[in-house]
Formats: C-alpha cells, sequence, structure tokens
C-alpha cells in the first residue's frame, strides 16, 4: 500500500508546488475593467504625467556637477530597460541594499553633486517613475546573492510578524485573505509590480514605501520611516515574492 | 514691605511648589487608572463574569460595531446591518452570534481571541500587552474600554436565529 501511495503523495505534492507560482495575482489581474484601460492608456494613465516630467529631468543638467541622468546613462530606454526590476539592489560599499529611490539619490550626491531628493517629491517621484516605465512588462529579478540573505530574512519576518494595536501581521491579510472583502475593498496579494503607482484614494503617484506605511497607520502601528533598514527589507522580500511576475510601472490602483 | 527672602514668602513658595507636585502626582495616578485594565477571569472558553458593574447597553453596543473608528467590525464581519453597504468578507456573519455563543464566550472572544487561537485574525480588543510597534497615540490603550466591551456583548447577545 505504502510503496503505492508514496510516489502518488510525491507527484501531488510536485503539481501543488508547480501551481504556487500560477496562484499570484497582480494588482493589475485583481482590477476592474475600468482600472485597466485606464493604466494601458498612456494618455489616460495620470502616472504618465510623472513619467513625462521624469524624462524631462533626465536630459536636464542639475548639482556643481552640472551633470543631467543622460550625460552618464544614455539613452534610458536602452540603459535603464529592466532595471527597476532589480531593485531594492545590494550596494556594495554601504553593504546594504538600497531601493530605486535611494539608488537615484545617490547619484544626485555622488555624481551630480546636488542635494538628494525629498522622499514623494514630485521630482524623486518622476524619475523613478521614469526609470521603473522602462522596465514595464520585464519580469522582477532580484538578486538572490549571498549578502543579500539577511536583508530578505528581516523582511519576510517583518511581513510576518504582528503588529500594531489591531495585532495584525501583512501576512494574514495578503497570503492568508486575498481576494476578500475588506469591507468595500478587496485585498489583493501585495506584489509591489507597479511602483510608483498612481493611487485613486491618493490622487497622486506614491512609492512603495508610502503604500505600506498607509497600511502601518490602518493597523495603529508605528509605521517605519521612510528610507528606514526595515522600510527597504520589507521591499526587497515583496520583491523577491513577485519574483518573475512582470512590471506594470506606473501602475493605477484603487 | 517684605523682603524676597522672608521667611514667609520662603514657606509660600514651597507650599506652591508641594502644590503643584501632588496635583502632578494625582493626575499621574489618574491616568493609569483609567489606562489599566480591569481585571478579568478566564473560565473554560469564557469570561462569565462582566468587565463592569453597570450592564452593557445594546444599543451603544450596535454603533460602537458599526463605527469605523470603534469596533470597525464591518471591515472584516458581515452582519444584519442594512445601512451599511460595504461589510468584509474575511470573518463569520455575526447574525445570530448570540444564539451560538454565550454572553460569557461572546467576551472572551471579544477582549483576547488570540487565547482560544492564536492564528485567528481577529484583533484582541481588550488587550495592550504583546504587542509589536504600536503607534504612540494607541500605545497602552485597549481597542474598546471595559464599557463598551460589554455594550458590544450586550448587543451580540440579542442577535438571535
Amino acid at each position: 500500500m505504502n510503496f503505492l501511495l508514496r510516489p502518488l503523495v510525491a507527484l501531488a505534492t510536485t503539481i501543488a508546488l508547480a501551481a504556487a507560482p500560477d496562484e499570484r495575482r497582480s494588482g493589475y489581474d485583481i482590477a476592474g475593467p475600468e482600472i485597466r484601460a485606464m493604466q494601458d492608456d498612456d494618455t489616460a494613465n495620470p502616472g504618465n504625467l510623472w513619467v513625462l516630467q521624469g524624462e524631462t529631468l533626465w536630459g536636464k543638467p542639475t548639482g556643481a556637477a552640472d551633470r543631467s541622468c543622460a550625460d552618464c546613462h544614455g539613452d534610458a530606454q536602452m540603459t535603464m530597460k529592466g532595471v527597476a526590476a532589480r531593485y531594492p539592489a545590494f550596494d556594495a560599499v554601504l553593504a546594504r541594499p538600497l531601493d530605486l529611490e535611494q539608488r537615484i539619490n545617490q547619484c544626485r550626491t555622488e555624481h551630480q553633486k546636488a542635494e538628494p531628493l525629498a522622499w514623494e517629491s514630485e521630482d524623486l517621484l518622476a524619475v523613478t517613475a521614469f526609470v521603473a516605465r522602462q522596465s514595464r512588462g520585464l519580469p522582477i529579478t532580484v538578486s538572490a546573492s549571498l549578502e543579500l540573505r539577511p536583508f530578505l530574512a528581516l523582511g519576510k519576518q517583518l511581513f510576518e510578524q504582528r503588529e500594531g494595536q489591531l495585532n495584525l501581521s501583512c501576512s494574514q491579510c495578503h497570503d492568508d485573505n486575498w481576494g476578500k472583502q475588506l469591507a468595500g475593498n478587496l485585498i489583493p496579494q501585495g506584489h509591489p509590480t507597479g511602483y510608483p503607482i498612481y493611487r485613486l484614494q491618493w490622487q497622486s503617484l506614491g512609492s512603495l514605501q508610502r503604500r505600506l506605511r498607509n497600511c502601518m497607520t490602518g493597523l495603529r502601528a508605528e509605521p517605519f520611516e521612510y528610507g528606514a533598514p526595515q522600510a527597504i527589507a520589507l521591499e526587497f522580500y515583496l520583491m523577491e515574492r513577485a519574483r518573475g511576475m512582470p512590471m506594470d510601472a506606473p501602475a493605477v490602483r484603487p | 514691605m517684605r523682603k524676597p527672602g522672608s521667611r514667609r514668602s520662603r514657606q509660600r513658595r514651597l507650599g506652591d511648589a508641594l502644590a503643584a507636585v501632588l496635583a502632578l502626582l494625582a493626575s499621574a495616578a489618574a491616568d493609569a487608572q483609567c489606562e489599566e485594565l480591569r481585571p478579568f477571569k478566564i473560565v473554560g472558553d469564557a469570561i462569565p463574569a462582566a468587565l463592569t458593574e453597570t450592564a452593557g447597553d445594546a444599543t451603544r453596543g450596535r454603533a460602537i460595531i458599526l463605527d469605523r473608528r470603534l469596533g470597525a467590525c464591518l471591515l472584516c464581519h458581515t452582519g444584519p446591518f442594512p445601512e451599511e453597504k460595504f461589510q468584509g468578507t474575511l470573518a463569520p456573519d455575526l447574525t445570530g452570534a448570540g444564539s451560538r455563543w454565550s454572553e460569557g464566550e461572546l467576551r472572551l472572544r471579544l477582549v483576547d481571541p488570540t487565547r482560544l487561537n492564536p492564528q485567528t485574525t481577529m484583533p484582541a480588543y481588550y488587550r495592550v500587552e504583546g504587542l509589536t510597534r504600536v503607534a504612540q497615540a494607541w500605545r497602552g490603550k485597549p481597542v474598546l474600554t471595559a464599557e463598551q466591551i460589554e455594550d458590544v456583548v450586550a448587543f451580540l447577545s440579542s442577535l438571535r436565529d
């Protein structure tokens, strides 16, 4: 009996494991037809205004070095292709991962000799959206290198940790209860495929960190400061969790 | 004219300082008292005794359930609340809750449902210990007061099939 059952169990396990990635749904996958149509049409997607602004900033010399992004990186359509899909990425000098916004600001301070752009400022969102736009349709492929493992572990731990006065973890909603209604809102799986996103609730473009802070405030938890190591670790874990899913920035979300 | 350093004025200043310190201590004690949770006893899967001396008010309880800044129960639950268009589907329907659970069982499920199921999605409504990263504004405070817990228990008990 046992020798008959065992291969069956093994087969079932293999099928279950193989099926798991296909159960992933992005915010786009679960969105209604109006939101999808808005996202897909560049003239209707409000996020595109930031992309266009970002394109202008890309070519504009700035800082004491009087250099533009384009002076080093050239045509973003070529050089930035797939870059956003690989962030957060490890910075060997700082020995920690940086997210895309931090990487852009690092370029500003080190190479352009300019002031860093403030978190959630129009200019930082614009450059980030322009860079992220160049990864549209490309799969998320964050690095799996050894030095990033502790940050991945931290991100996972934070994702699964109950927090706030309401004592809930990210995982309890976005792993265990996705697809259900939280009052009037459909709970998504929480894949960061489209950041920065144009969120109808914000009437603005916003970063993944802003979105995480929203959720934490809802749980009555103390949100992570912008750029806090925990926030970056959580971003990194979310990107790893969405590995292989196509990028769709700038996404439109409810 | 009295000199500033005279004995009378020193005595008065000492008296003022003492009064101020006493007032401060009294207000700190009052704060602690108002934030300290009432003791309760779990028997089996219930808290049989009410948290307050005065009985809960079902009408107030219903309002607390609907209020998104208080119970916010309908974010996750559905129930017999025709005026609320958007109700959650994460948690069981509250219809008939009073037929399924005794008052004491409802009380424990509100006060701290993790005592029954550590993995539950349901928040603990009357607990301040063992929580992580609670925002400053809510630190040391339960989601609902003892009176509000009793109001909600009174309302849920009245929901019979």
